[in-house]
């Protein structure tokens, strides 16, 4: 049963979000079925790559997310914070301090470190002056473009007669090769993956089998329960901050060594908001988060012809998209509440001697 | 917004915050242009406060001005509504779309219309099925920029002048003019007397192709203020922002009124976008509203939650951000002078109040500031645009004790809930 | 204010009912609220509804003021069925409701939270102050119509209510769990207001389980028990015994202890205990305490007067307290809240609900709060599970704590086994003090007698207890020695063995003084 509801949920919600996109495209007189007769295809094999490819990175955006939901923090700044890492290491594996993998590993740790230290700033403000992250990230995404636009403009090398600014290029020798799935398409695999492998065991194991995890889990659901059972709540906050915002520094890692080897103008942004996203969907769930990567991405991937093939202007899976983050939590709640009604009858059945206490209606977030 | 937590702090009564009077707010005017008319004078930078300074900062102000009295109007019946940037996105498309096909007025409410679909989607969403508020702002915020470009493309794709991500020019609103105070009060400006030519710029700003709109949208902020202070409407609504449940037990339809509030909230943001695309410039532009929607909602923190504070706050942020538009790196050098001085005052006054520590850290941004604005000749232009996010995170840390937001924002609410 | 002829107002039992419940029922989910109710109220009389927690009164107070529906019977008020699907209707219809925690909103002052819902009566200016100040002169409430709600008291906050019910002219009044908040002197008080309101030709419907109170002040009593009326009484014709056979169906437990067992040795003891507020008063003042083994301190005073404040400075859990603090000899003035759990401190919290709890989390998760540093829910850095669920079956046989198994969420329980899953945790820790605070509060009478007889248990085995209660009659009950606390100032001490409640609520209201 429980399974079901589980399962349940998210199945729905897709449904309810094809169903709105569908309409929005009938109201615009666009082909549904050319639509989903394209997306709902079989991806070519370069198509699986790319697939997998974006959702390694919207994975490791989504567990940066998930780590603060699962404190109840709401990290809205993954987007500065992996903008800030990922500046912070092309200019580290740039500069070629040190040779070969060293190169990358150096940067990956400044990646981390500046992530951190982004993120950091809202836990401190939360702390020591109550300021909600949710603002201060909002704020502080916003400072971080400003911020690396000029830093950017400072340490760019001159590119020619382009527009385009961008940091130096990794040294050859410091890039992360990838592994070939296909043998008929030339694009490979990110060998960043390993990274987002290792960080969704390492996330999955600390959640739910440490101490560490239980008090972060348990400040999640109740920070009062939380204070009163000895719980440095404040330490807490600061040192969940901190990590999300380390895991938030990953994001952009896979681009960097895998595709773009340099920082600039043109570097994918808005990674962090479909993180948000894919963390809802995936309920915080190692596993979860893995789903609604690939989810994401083949959206993503698939809807990309629908311009040269029907002139649609692929912008359609985002209304999908963001249609599921709303239908997906609805579904959430709705299967919530039936779950505590099955708990609270099976407890009456269980004892009928007992008055149970009023319903419970605890509202959660996310 | 949940703007202060304390977990398992003392429950302390909030310092109460007296509101100051009308006198008062005159006589603060009337300081900051002495002030201002003083650092034009010391830095010689005269464009601080140029008619031309100041029209500009009004035009960039009210889109700014109608996202926060967007996010004052849910937030004040206890809805977050950070779904702004996105109402603000669907505003501009409204205006874009309506505007060239029916005419500029028509764009004005195919901008509300819009505007408030959005705010309509957040309540069912926030208010029908308990979903959280930010979750649902995020969610807007992506399905509205998605079916902005898609339907962006679909409309204007082919037409002359349009393109995929703009429409072509839209037929502009009337403008007014007093041609006969315009030119005398330009001349007495350029004169850059000591207080006089700074009032002159004041008033020539407010003679010299001001856009009706634009006074439409000045009016709006009072009739905010009267109809949540001084109507039974008003009462009801905040009542269910401070305590829906006291206000369900004494029979308000506390669903109807959150509805309604962010409803109205989106056609607000709506609005503002509309004033992005018909006033600020004549077309409609993918990506015009530029975080707008979210600077609305810093304005609304820094004016604690009510008009007057928010119309504050957007024009701190608006000129902050015409300065760097019209290229002012050395007119906000300037203005570094004028913010080293005003914390190191700020410090002066914590220090007399016992906040020591506050005390420290205000006087030595205070003083870093100075130095930047000793050791320096101007600001880059990408430095500026973080103005209104950087004085909000400093408002927030430094104030935040004395900012009194709505009791029951951001908290979920079902029927029922009273007793 | 209605002008009745005097014959109407002394005829307290007149004929013409003014309220009549009809076989009402109510469900939710897998829990049945009410069934079977039956109760007439009449014109001029205070009719008390009594039973024990959980027995289904607030619910039943709910339906009568459009707050909840019914899922079956009929509502008839002043002669007329009603279809009440809101509060509106009810007040449409006359009713008005003080609820139990009170429905007002902070930052709004008395007369916005007054006038809320009823503008067209008297608008929302003058015409409406004026209004208020004449109803609050008129049954002597003393309420400012221009303060702010936040600066008010509890007392003050009560009369507000009352206020804004009148204010709507209201026939029939709701009084849910009035006295729970109130010394008896505020009491008496209150209970003279609404004799005054009686005369006037109101109908009063108190609710309550303090039966002492009921008989003092009712005409009627209607007992429900497991959400259905049992009987309507006189309230001039039974005792408080024959109530409780009616209401438990069994005497109601007592809390009297048996001989002393304090010893000389201190346990916990605390010197010059001082807490600031940002607000300028202290929350805390020169607080000396010491607690002995085997000894229950009790602490009495009018809530908001730093109890909550004393318990969380003890637990660490308050950053400004300053002082001394020994526990067992050892100096804990500067350890964090974990290390003080560890040093040998039990919490039974005030809020178990908000403290004690992870409500959605399953009971062994729950064992684990609070203690996820000890034997047998950790190993090294990690959450032992198999020792953690194994000592929670352990607790839900030895503490009784009815549920269908370990992996139930803490929130699916009720509120009586919630709070023995907790005794039974915070005793698992071994603690050489405990700090209960609002032990009982809210639960049935069965698992409040489990609760008192773990206490004394405690106390028997050498535990220091520390008892914060605002049942006098449990503090009375229960503790070695009874100290008051007065706006963040510990008092005199009593002895229970010679103290009344009379005496403790002049103390805890500085009327003494």
């Amino acid at each position: 049963m429980r399974l079901v509801l589980a399962f349940g949920a998210p199945a729905l919600a897709l449904v309810a979000a094809f169903l709105i996109t569908s309409l929005v495209l009938v109201v615009a007189g666009d082909s549904v079925s050319g639509v989903w007769g394209q997306i709902l295809s079989l991806p070519t094999h370069r198509g699986y790559v790319n697939i997998i490819n974006a959702a390694t990175v919207y994975y490791l955006s989504a567990v940066a997310v998930a780590i603060g939901f699962r404190m109840n923090l709401f990290n809205i700044g993954v987007d500065g914070q992996y903008r800030v890492a990922s500046f912070a290491a092309a200019v580290v594996a740039g500069e070629a301090w040190l040779p070969g993998y060293l190169n990358t590993a150096l940067a990956v740790v400044a990646a981390i470190f500046a992530g951190a230290m982004w993120a950091g700033i809202a836990g401190l403000l939360r702390v020591t002056r109550g300021v909600s992250e949710v603002i201060s990230t909002i704020m502080l995404n916003a400072t971080a473009t400003a911020l690396v636009a000029y830093l950017l403009r400072k340490t760019a090398i001159d590119g020619g007669s382009s527009n385009i600014v961008s940091t130096k290029p990794v040294p050859e020798g410091s890039r992360v090769g990838g592994f070939t799935l296909f043998s008929d398409t030339p694009t490979q695999v990110y060998g960043m993956l390993i990274l987002a492998v290792v960080v969704g065991v390492a996330y999955g194991f600390v959640i739910n089998r440490t101490r560490f995890g239980f008090d972060l889990r348990a400040t999640g659901a109740s920070e009062t329960a939380a204070v009163a059972s000895g719980i440095n709540v404040k330490r807490m906050v600061v040192v969940s901050m901190l990590l999300s915002g380390a895991i938030a520094g990953l994001v952009g890692l896979p681009l960097l060594f895998g595709n773009d080897y340099a920082y600039g103008s043109t570097f994918q942004s808005g990674l962090g908001f479909a993180g948000i996203a894919i963390a809802l969907l995936g309920r915080n769930h190692p596993f979860g988060i893995a789903l609604g990567a690939l989810l994401f991405a083949f959206l993503d991937e698939q809807a990309n012809p629908l311009q040269i093939l029907l002139n649609i202007s692929p912008d359609i899976v985002k209304i999908t998209q963001g249609t599921i983050v709303l239908t997906v939590v609805i579904a959430y709640e709705v299967v919530r509440r039936y779950g505590i009604r099955l708990e609270q009858r099976r407890v009456s059945t269980a004892l009928d001697d007992e008055p149970p206490s009023a319903p419970i209606e605890q509202e959660v977030r996310a | 917004m949940t703007v202060a937590h304390d977990a398992g702090a003392p429950a302390v009564k909030p310092v109460k915050s007296r509101r100051p009077s009308v006198g008062w707010i005159l006589i603060g005017l009337a300081g900051l242009l002495v002030l201002m008319s003083l650092l034009r004078i010391v830095t010689g930078a005269n464009d601080l406060d140029s008619s031309g300074t100041l029209s500009a900062t009004l035009v960039a102000a009210i889109p700014i001005g109608l996202a926060g009295l967007g996010g004052l109007w849910a937030e004040r019946a206890g809805i977050v509504n950070i779904g702004l940037e996105g109402m603000m996105i669907l505003g501009t498309f409204g205006a874009g779309y309506f505007g060239y096909f029916y005419g500029p007025w028509q764009g004005v409410v195919g901008a509300i219309v819009l505007g408030a679909a959005g705010g309509l989607l957040h309540a069912i969403a926030t208010v029908s099925f308990g979903v959280d508020h930010i979750v649902s702002g995020v969610a807007i915020n992506i399905i509205a920029a998605g079916a902005v470009q898609y339907l962006a493309a679909l409309a204007f794709t082919g037409v002359p002048g349009g393109g995929q991500t703009q429409s072509p020019t839209i037929g502009s609103l009337p403008t007014l003019t007093i041609s006969g105070l315009s030119r005398p009060l330009g001349d007495l400006e350029a004169k850059h007397w000591f207080v006089v030519s700074d009032l002159a710029s004041v008033a020539r700003a407010l003679v010299t192709n001001l856009s009706l709109l634009t006074l439409l949208c000045l009016a709006l902020f009072a009739l905010t203020y009267v109809v949540l202070w001084r109507t039974t409407f008003g009462l009801r609504l905040r009542s269910c922002g401070e305590s829906p449940a006291a206000a369900e037990s004494l029979g308000v339809d506390v669903i109807r009124y959150k509805f309604i509030a962010v409803i109205i909230s989106g056609g607000f943001a709506g609005l503002a976008g509309g004033f992005l695309a018909l006033v600020a410039s004549s077309t409609f532009r993918d990506g015009q509203t530029g975080g707008r929607g979210y600077i609305g909602l810093a304005a609304m923190i820094f004016g604690n939650w009510r008009p007057g504070g928010l119309l504050a706050g957007a024009g701190l942020f608006g000129y902050t951000d015409t300065l760097r538009l019209r290229g002012g790196g050395e007119t906000i050098h300037g203005l570094l002078l004028f913010v080293a001085v005003a914390l190191v005052l700020l410090a002066a006054w914590q220090v007399r109040k016992g906040a020591t520590t506050s005390a420290y850290v205000t006087g030595g941004i205070g003083v870093v500031i100075g130095l930047w604005y000793a050791l320096s000749d101007s600001i880059p232009e990408d430095l500026t645009g973080m103005t209104p996010y950087v004085t909000t995170l400093l408002v927030l840390a430094l104030a935040s004790q004395r900012l009194r937001m709505p009791a029951a924002d951001g908290k979920p609410y079902r029927r029922g809930s009273a007793g | 204010m209605r002008e009745l002829s005097s014959s109407t107002a002394h005829s307290s039992l007149a004929d013409d009912i003014v309220v009549r419940l009809r076989d009402i029922g109510k469900t939710f989910p897998g829990v049945v609220a009410n069934h079977d109710v039956n109760i007439d109220v009449r014109r001029g009389t205070v009719h008390a509804v009594v039973g024990e927690n959980g027995a289904g009164k607030s619910t039943l107070m709910k339906i009568l003021y459009g707050v909840q529906k019914p899922d079956s019977g009929t509502i008839e008020v002043n002669g007329r069925q009603v279809s009440l699907s809101s509060p509106a209707d009810a007040i449409a219809a006359g009713v008005g409701m003080v609820f139990q925690h009170f429905m007002l909103a902070d930052n709004l002052t008395v007369l916005e939270n007054v006038v809320l819902g009823a503008e067209k009566l008297h608008g929302i200016g003058g015409a409406a102050r004026t209004k208020i100040l004449e109803l609050s002169d008129g049954y002597s409430l003393g309420v400012e119509p221009d303060v702010l709600v936040e600066e008010l008291g509890v007392g003050a906050r009560q009369r507000v209510e009352i206020l804004k019910v009148l204010y709507r002219g209201a026939s029939i009044i709701i009084l849910d769990e009035p006295t729970a908040v109130l010394v008896p002197q505020e009491v008496d008080e209150l209970f003279g207001n609404l004799r005054e309101l009686k005369a006037e030709g109101l109908a009063v419907i108190f609710i309550s389980h303090k039966l002492d109170e009921v008989l003092s002040v009712a005409d009627e009593v209607t007992v429900i028990r497991r959400g259905a009326t049992v009987d309507t009484v006189r309230a001039d014709s039974v005792n408080s015994r024959q109530l409780a056979e009616m209401m438990v169906g069994s005497e109601l437990p007592t809390p009297h202890t048996e001989e002393s067992t304090v010893t000389e040795r201190i346990v916990l003891q605390v010197r010059d205990l001082h807490l600031g507020s940002a607000g300028g008063r202290d929350l805390l003042s020169e607080i000396d305490l010491v607690i002995r083994s085997g000894e229950v301190l009790g602490i009495a005073g009018v809530e908001g007067n730093g109890q909550a404040e004393l318990v969380e400075s003890i637990m660490g859990m308050r950053p400004g307290a300053t002082g001394h603090m020994e526990l067992g000899g050892v100096d804990i003035a500067g350890m964090s809240t974990r290390q003080r759990r560890e040093a040998g401190v039990g919490y039974i919290p005030e809020d178990r609900q908000r403290h004690g709890l992870l409500l959605d989390a399953p009971l062994w998760e729950n064992r684990v709060l609070g203690h996820q540093t000890r034997k047998p829910n950790v190993s090294g850095p990690l959450i032992d599970r198999a020792g953690a669920r194994k000592d929670t079956e352990r607790i839900v046989r030895e503490y009784d704590v009815r549920t269908p198994g370990i992996d139930t969420a803490a929130g699916a329980l009720s509120g009586g086994n919630q709070q023995k899953l907790i005794v039974g945790r915070e005793m698992a820790g071994n603690p050489i003090l405990l700090i209960a605070a609002h032990p009982t509060r809210g639960v049935d009478v069965g698992a409040q007698a489990a609760i008192w007889e773990h206490i004394k248990r405690a106390r028997r085995e050498g535990l220091a207890v520390l008892l914060i209660s605002a049942d006098l009659d449990e503090l009375i009950g229960l503790s070695d020695t009874i100290r008051v606390i007065l706006r963040g100032h510990l008092g005199q001490e009593f002895d229970p063995a010679t103290v009344t409640p009379q005496m403790l609520g002049s103390a805890m209201t500085g009327a003494d003084a």
